[in-house]
């Protein structure tokens, strides 16, 4: 926690400098604005299912077991679906994740093998982010998507992101004002 | 009450929004061919279909139910595809204990209904959350295939 507040402070600072200087555009694109960002997105409750050919799970990121893969549509396959086990709200005392129209992220917002500057850059290309064009629409996703929101409740022992969801949403508009800069 | 469709009838039921399926069925149904195996979504003993797709009755609250149709095993053998795999189960022998075999059989059947002639990469990715810990997999696997009019 102490660790999240450090990178929040830093990307206010950044912040600061970019509105400094007007026209939003921040002073350093060096990415202190996303830092925040990431160390949300880039945790396994987002990590996990933004994967190219098969979910993953757990805090280590193991693939997911029962052979489960995207399928066609991100649902799973034809006849085990996400929503054979994964139903709208958490089960069995939380073991079972769940939230509504629980898949797998589209195929092009993938964040396999990818580093925070990669992310970034996906996050904010419309032929890879769901044809998202401004910063309010790339982060209305974040702000308000049942399987973000699950993430910070999601059940048995599993870790939650780095800082709240209210603190997140903040990190995401800033970012958003200062023309979503990313790690150089 | 909540009004369940399963196996083509509508029956109503006292369960609480949120009792897993899998209680309604055995306890208050009295239908005991669907089975408890974790009760976690990891096993696949329970499984039963929702709209003609494989899902577990453990963890499924009653409440998301309404308004599907349910096939239990019960009433697998209702349709050609349902007949074809029990034949070839009984031909094969595959169950050793049979604990798991309803789940099996639910998802095989469901499987061939999405895929008439399943791969053995299909049958892998339709079948691997049905666990069997006696190992008849390939006893299962050569069923499929039967059933398919592959072997």
């Amino acid at each position: 926690m102490m660790r999240a507040l450090m990178v929040m402070l830093l990307a206010l600072c950044s912040l600061t400098q970019a509105q400094a200087q007007g026209k939003g555009k921040p002073a350093r694109d060096d990415g202190t604005l996303f830092e925040p960002i990431a160390s949300v997105v880039m945790s396994p409750r987002c990590l996990n299912c933004h994967q190219a050919e098969a979910p993953h799970q757990k805090d280590m990121g193991v693939l997911h077991a029962q052979q489960v893969v995207r399928g066609k549509d991100g649902h799973g396959s034809a006849v085990l679906q996400c929503a054979a086990c994964h139903q709208a709200t958490n089960t069995a005392q939380g073991k079972v994740p769940g939230a509504p129209n629980w898949h797998l992220a589209p195929l092009s917002m993938r964040w396999q093998g990818l580093d925070k500057k990669g992310v970034c850059e996906q996050m904010r290309d419309p032929a890879r982010n769901g044809n998202r064009k401004t910063g309010a629409q790339v982060i209305e996703h974040m702000k308000t998507d049942p399987l973000v929101l699950w993430a910070w409740s999601p059940g048995a022992d599993r870790t939650i992101p780095p800082m709240s969801h209210a603190q997140f949403v903040q990190m995401l508009e800033m970012w958003s004002a200062a023309g979503m800069p990313c790690p150089g | 009450m909540i009004s369940l469709n399963i196996n083509g009838k509508v029956v109503k039921v006292e369960a609480e929004p949120d009792t897993p399926l899998l209680w309604v069925l055995r306890d208050e149904l009295q239908m005991a061919g669907t089975k408890y195996g974790c009760g976690a979504a990891l096993c696949g003993a329970c499984t039963v279909h929702v709209d003609g797709q494989p899902a577990r009755a453990c963890v499924m609250p009653a409440s998301a139910a309404v308004g599907k149709k349910l096939t239990t095993i019960e009433a697998i053998g209702a349709t050609p595809v349902g007949q074809r795999v029990q034949a070839a189960w009984a031909e094969i022998d595959v169950p050793q204990c049979g604990y798991c075999q309803s789940g099996q059989i639910m998802a095989a059947v469901a499987l061939l209904r999405a895929i008439p002639k399943p791969s053995d990469k299909d049958i892998d990715q339709a079948m691997s959350g049905n666990i069997c810990r006696c190992g008849t997999y390939p006893r299962i696997r050569a069923a499929i295939h039967k059933a398919a009019g592959q072997s």
